[in-house]
């Protein structure tokens, strides 16, 4: 099958359980590209994450980069629009019905139950990135600093960003 | 559109699968210019940081075999990768019943970074369980 056409049913089917935005999809999109069809591999799926982290604009983008690298400027399109247009169409035909649907048992019921899978799914995105990133003891240290500084503090993650990249370069990490 | 209405409608992009901004320029696209709108705000969102993020992608495939940008990377992922515990670190916080929901948390981390079991089934069966545990806390209330 062409790669494109593979790509954009590989991630439209992706959109479908993206509770939690594209940040909850990490460990299935690596699960898809790096282990199931070999597009890309653990250092570059990391090197990808980073770069999405660091460019401006929302973090569905580290899905048009994979993309990129996989199949070039049509890939780039494919994932990004296979990642957005199947819940926009669903959004734009239900968006009129949500004030029917919203207080409802069933609506309260799957919001409370998706919740904590949410939060299982991010926290699997962040030991996978430290996983194909092959973190060792310093960078672990770093990361660890990360969490506490922006729990603690009201700093941008930006400013967190830039000093991860100037101890990388300087070969701290 | 009042600040009530937007946090009605954030709830309703939040509770739908996919990235929230993108189901919400839809929905904010969609109530001023209908379908064109709902067409033009999502793209127009994206637009200029996809380019970027491209001209970023062509950076890498010229330089990103150097050592330099290697390690530079690195430290990025690394930052990256403290943002997303620190990220499921307050999600997990602002659980209700964390006693009741937190175990399903605990099991999606399991199955998911642990036993690498696909998503797709791994959502299903997570949703019925956790769903159903939340349908009948709700109806105990």
């Amino acid at each position: 099958m062409n790669l494109v056409v593979e790509l954009f049913l590989e991630f439209a089917l992706l959109a479908f359980i993206a509770f939690g935005g594209a940040t909850a999809l990490l460990p299935e999109m690596h699960r898809v590209v790096v282990e199931n069809h070999h597009w890309l591999d653990d250092t570059t799926f990391s090197h990808l994450y980073a770069i999405a982290q660091a460019a401006p604009g929302p973090n569905v983008l580290v899905v048009t980069l994979i993309g990129w690298e996989i199949a070039g400027l049509l890939g780039a399109l494919a994932a990004t629009v296979a990642m957005c247009l199947p819940m926009s169409i669903v959004i734009y035909l239900l968006i009129d019905r949500w004030e029917s649907f919203s207080g409802k048992r069933w609506q309260k019921a799957i919001s409370l139950g998706v919740a904590p899978l949410a939060v299982g799914l991010v926290f699997s995105g962040a030991t996978l990135i430290a996983q194909s990133a092959e973190l060792g003891w310093a960078a672990w240290g770093l990361v660890a600093v990360t969490v506490l500084i922006n729990l603690r503090t009201k700093l941008h993650p930006l400013w967190l960003i830039a000093a991860g990249a100037l101890m990388g370069l300087l070969g701290l990490i | 559109m009042t600040a009530e209405e937007f946090n009605a409608q954030l709830g309703l992009c939040q509770f739908l699968p996919g990235p929230n901004v993108i189901n919400l320029a839809v929905v904010v696209g969609k109530r001023y210019q209908g379908l064109l709108g709902a067409i033009v705000a999502p793209v127009g969102l994206l637009a200029g940081p996809f380019v970027i993020v491209l001209l970023l992608a062509l950076l890498y495939d010229h330089y990103g075999n150097l050592p330099l940008a290697q390690s530079m990377l690195r430290g990025i992922a690394a930052v990256g990768c403290g943002l997303l515990f620190a990220m499921a670190w307050r999600m997990g916080m602002a659980l209700k019943d964390k006693a009741l929901f937190l175990p399903f948390t605990v099991l999606t981390v399991a199955s998911i970074a642990w036993l690498r079991w696909p998503m797709p089934s791994v959502m299903v069966a997570g949703l019925l369980l956790s769903g159903g545990v939340a349908w009948w806390r709700l109806g105990r209330k």
